[in-house]
C-alpha cells in the first residue's frame, strides 16, 4: 500500500513532458471508467456514459466562463448537472433493457451531443468551447503551485480520483452495493423480496453518471478546449474496451484494463512509431484480447493470486457481465 | 413548391435505397448470429474504396468493379464470421467488442492506403434526366434504386424459394429447432455473413461516385441503420426496408427544409420513440436479445 502511495507521488518526475501529460488523462479515464463499472454492477452497458462525461465538462466550462464561477465549485456544478441528466434520461431509458438500452443510451447520448453542435449559443458549435479557464493558482506564503504544470494538475487529479474511487469503493460494499448486485444477478427474485429494481437501476446510472461528469470537468478545465468531437463514440469505445478488457467482476478489473492499454497504446506504439497503425494494432489487441481472455485481464491476476496463496480460487465469483 | 417537394421525393428515394441494403444486411447479421455487427459502415466503406481502387485508377468496367466489390466484400464478412463470431457465439457482448475491434482495423487499414482525406471518385454517367427544369434525376442515383430494388428482391426469392432460404429463415427464428432439423448453424451463419456483408458493400460500390469516400463514411451510415433497424424492428427484413424508406423520406425532408443536424436529432428522436413505445418496432415480434 505505502509502495504504490510512494510510486505515485515519485512517478511524473521520470516521465517526458507529453508522457506527463498522458499521466493526467490517465487519471482522470480511470475515474471515468470505474464510474461506468458501477453502472454495470446492475446489469445495463451503457453508450452514453462519455457523453454524460461531457455534460459535466461543458456545464463547468460555461460556469467559469460565462458566470465566473470558482473553478472547484464548478467542477460539482458539473457533476451534480451530470447527474441531473442522467436522472431525466433515465425515465425513458429505464423501459428499457439489455441491447435496447445499449441502442436507446447512444441515442439519447447523441442526440445531447448534436444538440452541443447545433447551438452556438451557449455551446459554441462544432468548434466547443476555448479558453476555460484553468484551475486558479496557489500562492500562499512560500507556497506557489502553478496549475498549468501537469505536474501540479496531476496531483490535484488523483486526490479526487482518489478520494471517488474510496467513496466509489464504498458505494460497492454498502447495503446499497450489494443490492446492485442483486438487481444484476437475480432481477427477478429481487424484485420479488420487495426491491424496487428500477429505483436501483436508476440510482446507479445517476450516481455513475456524476462521477464522470466529475472526470469531465476535471478534463475540461486541463485541456482548455472541449467540443462535441471530444465526446464521441469512438472515444466510448476505448471506455467500453478498458471496461472489458480489464474485466468488471472485480473493482479494480476497469482500472487495470485502463493503465495496462493506455501504457500500450499512448506510450509502446507510439514509441515505436507506429502512428498510423496505432488504431489497427489496437483493434487487433481487442479482438485478441475478447477470444482468448473473455474474463479480461483481472482474470489473470484472480488466476496469480490464488496460486500464490495456494488456496482455491473464491466461490461464486459472479462471471464476466453479459448484457 | 412543387418542385421542390417532387426533387426532395427523389432524393428521399434514392438514399433509401442505399440505407436499406446495408440496413437489411444488418438485420440478416443479427438475425441468424444474434450479433450486432459494428463494423457494418465499414463493410459499406470498403466497397466504396474497392471503386477507388479499382475504378478510378484503371480503366475497369463499372458493372466488374461492382461484381468484384460485391464478392470482396463478402469474403471480408466470411472472414469475420470465421475468425471473430463463430468463436464467440455464446458471448453476445464478445461479438460487439470483437465487431469494434475489426472496424478500428479497416478504417486504419482504409487510411494507411489510401490517405485520410477524400478520394476521388470519376463519376460514372453524367447523364441527368430532367422533368422539368428543376425536377432532376441523376441516372446514377437512379441506378442505385434499380440495384436495390433488384438485390433485395432478390434476397426475397432467395429467402422465400430456396432451401438455402428456409433454412436461413428458420435458424433466425429457432436455431436450436433449426439445428435439430439437421440445418447446420455454421452454415447458416456463412451465408448471412456472405449476403450481409456483400449488401453492404455493394451500396458503398453504388453510392461511392455520389458521395464523399473517405475512411470515416461508415459513421453516420451504420447510425442510419441502426435506427432503421431498430424502428423497423430487430430481426424483420420487411421493417427494415419499410423503416428505411419512412427514416429516408424524414430524414430528406427534415434537411431540406430545416438543416442536416436537425434531421439527425429528428432521426434519433425517432428512434428513442420507438424504443420506449413499442421496443419491438413496428414489424418486429421475435426478441432476441
Amino acid at each position: 500500500m505505502i509502495l504504490i502511495a510512494v510510486a505515485l507521488v515519485v512517478l511524473p518526475h521520470g516521465l517526458s513532458f507529453s508522457q506527463q501529460e498522458i499521466l493526467v488523462y490517465l487519471v482522470i479515464n480511470i475515474l471515468l471508467v470505474v464510474s461506468y463499472r458501477l453502472m454495470t454492477l446492475t446489469g445495463e452497458w451503457s453508450l452514453g456514459h462519455v457523453v454524460i462525461m461531457g455534460v459535466g465538462a461543458y456545464t463547468s466550462a460555461l460556469l467559469t466562463k460565462r458566470l465566473g464561477f470558482y473553478v472547484p465549485v464548478s467542477m460539482i456544478m458539473g457533476a451534480l448537472m451530470a447527474a441531473f441528466v442522467a436522472f431525466l434520461l433515465s425515465f425513458p431509458l429505464f423501459r428499457m433493457k439489455g441491447f435496447y438500452f445499449l441502442i436507446g443510451s447512444f441515442a439519447s447520448a447523441e442526440i445531447i451531443r448534436l444538440l452541443w453542435k447545433r447551438f452556438r449559443e451557449p455551446f459554441g458549435g462544432p468548434k466547443g468551447l476555448k479558453r476555460i479557464d484553468g484551475l486558479p493558482n496557489i500562492d500562499i506564503g512560500p507556497i506557489h503551485i502553478d496549475f498549468f504544470e501537469p505536474t501540479a494538475y496531476y496531483y490535484f487529479a488523483l486526490i479526487v480520483v482518489l478520494v471517488c474511487l474510496w467513496v466509489l469503493w464504498r458505494i460497492e460494499k454498502s447495503l446499497v452495493g450489494l443490492t446492485f448486485h442483486a438487481v444484476h444477478w437475480q432481477d427477478k427474485l429481487a424484485q420479488a423480496s420487495g426491491v424496487d429494481v428500477r429505483r436501483y437501476r436508476t440510482l446507479a446510472f445517476v450516481l455513475a453518471s456524476g462521477f464522470a461528469g466529475l472526470s469531465g470537468a476535471l478534463l475540461a478545465h486541463y485541456i482548455g478546449t472541449i467540443n462535441p468531437n471530444s465526446f464521441d463514440v469512438e472515444v466510448m469505445v476505448f471506455v467500453l474496451t478498458w471496461a472489458i478488457v480489464g474485466g468488471t467482476s472485480t473493482f479494480y478489473g476497469p482500472i487495470l484494463g485502463c493503465i495496462v492499454l493506455t501504457i500500450l497504446n499512448e506510450i509502446v506504439l507510439r514509441e515505436l512509431g507506429f502512428e498510423q497503425m496505432r488504431p489497427l494494432i489496437y483493434g487487433a489487441i481487442m479482438i485478441v484480447s475478447i477470444l482468448f481472455m473473455p474474463d479480461g485481464l483481472e482474470s489473470l491476476v484472480k488466476r496469480a493470486l490464488a496460486r500464490w496463496k495456494s488456496a482455491p480460487p473464491p466461490p461464486n465469483q459472479p462471471e464476466e457481465a453479459k448484457p | 413548391m412543387f418542385d421542390l417537394l417532387a426533387q426532395t421525393v427523389l432524393n428521399a428515394c434514392y438514399s433509401a435505397s442505399y440505407i436499406s441494403l446495408v440496413a437489411v444486411g444488418l438485420v440478416l447479421i443479427f438475425g441468424v448470429m444474434g450479433i450486432v455487427n459494428f463494423a457494418h459502415g465499414e463493410l459499406f466503406m470498403v466497397g466504396a474504396y474497392v471503386v477507388v481502387a479499382l475504378y478510378s485508377n484503371y480503366d475497369i468496367p463499372y458493372v466488374l468493379v461492382a461484381a468484384i466489390g460485391l464478392v470482396f466484400v463478402g469474403c471480408i464478412g466470411l472472414l469475420m464470421e470465421r475468425t471473430m463470431f463463430r468463436p464467440l457465439r455464446d458471448n453476445p457482448l464478445g461479438g460487439l467488442v470483437a465487431s469494434i475491434g475489426f472496424l478500428m482495423i479497416l478504417q486504419a487499414l482504409a487510411s494507411i492506403t489510401f490517405g485520410v482525406r477524400m478520394a476521388f471518385v470519376p463519376p460514372v454517367t453524367q447523364d441527368v434526366i430532367e422533368f422539368t427544369d428543376k425536377i432532376r434525376l441523376p441516372l446514377q442515383r437512379l441506378y442505385v434504386i434499380l440495384a436495390a430494388v433488384g438485390f433485395l428482391t432478390a434476397l426475397w426469392l432467395f429467402l422465400t424459394r430456396t432451401r438455402f432460404g428456409w433454412a436461413l429463415r428458420a435458424s433466425a427464428q429457432d436455431p436450436e429447432a433449426a439445428a435439430l432439423q439437421g440445418i447446420s448453424i455454421t452454415q447458416t451463419a456463412k451465408i448471412a455473413m456472405f449476403i450481409g456483408a456483400a449488401l453492404a458493400g455493394v451500396a458503398g460500390v453504388l453510392t461511392a461516385p455520389l458521395i464523399s469516400v473517405n475512411p470515416h463514411m461508415g459513421h453516420s451510415v451504420i447510425i442510419a441503420a441502426f435506427i432503421v433497424v431498430i424502428v423497423g424492428g430487430v430481426g424483420s427484413l420487411e421493417g427494415a426496408v419499410v423503416a428505411s424508406i419512412a427514416y429516408a423520406f424524414v430524414h430528406t425532408f427534415v434537411t431540406t427544409f430545416f438543416d442536416g443536424v436537425i434531421a439527425d436529432i429528428t432521426g434519433l428522436l425517432l428512434m428513442l420513440l420507438v424504443l420506449i413505445v413499442k421496443p419491438t418496432g413496428l414489424f418486429g415480434t421475435a426478441d432476441r436479445a
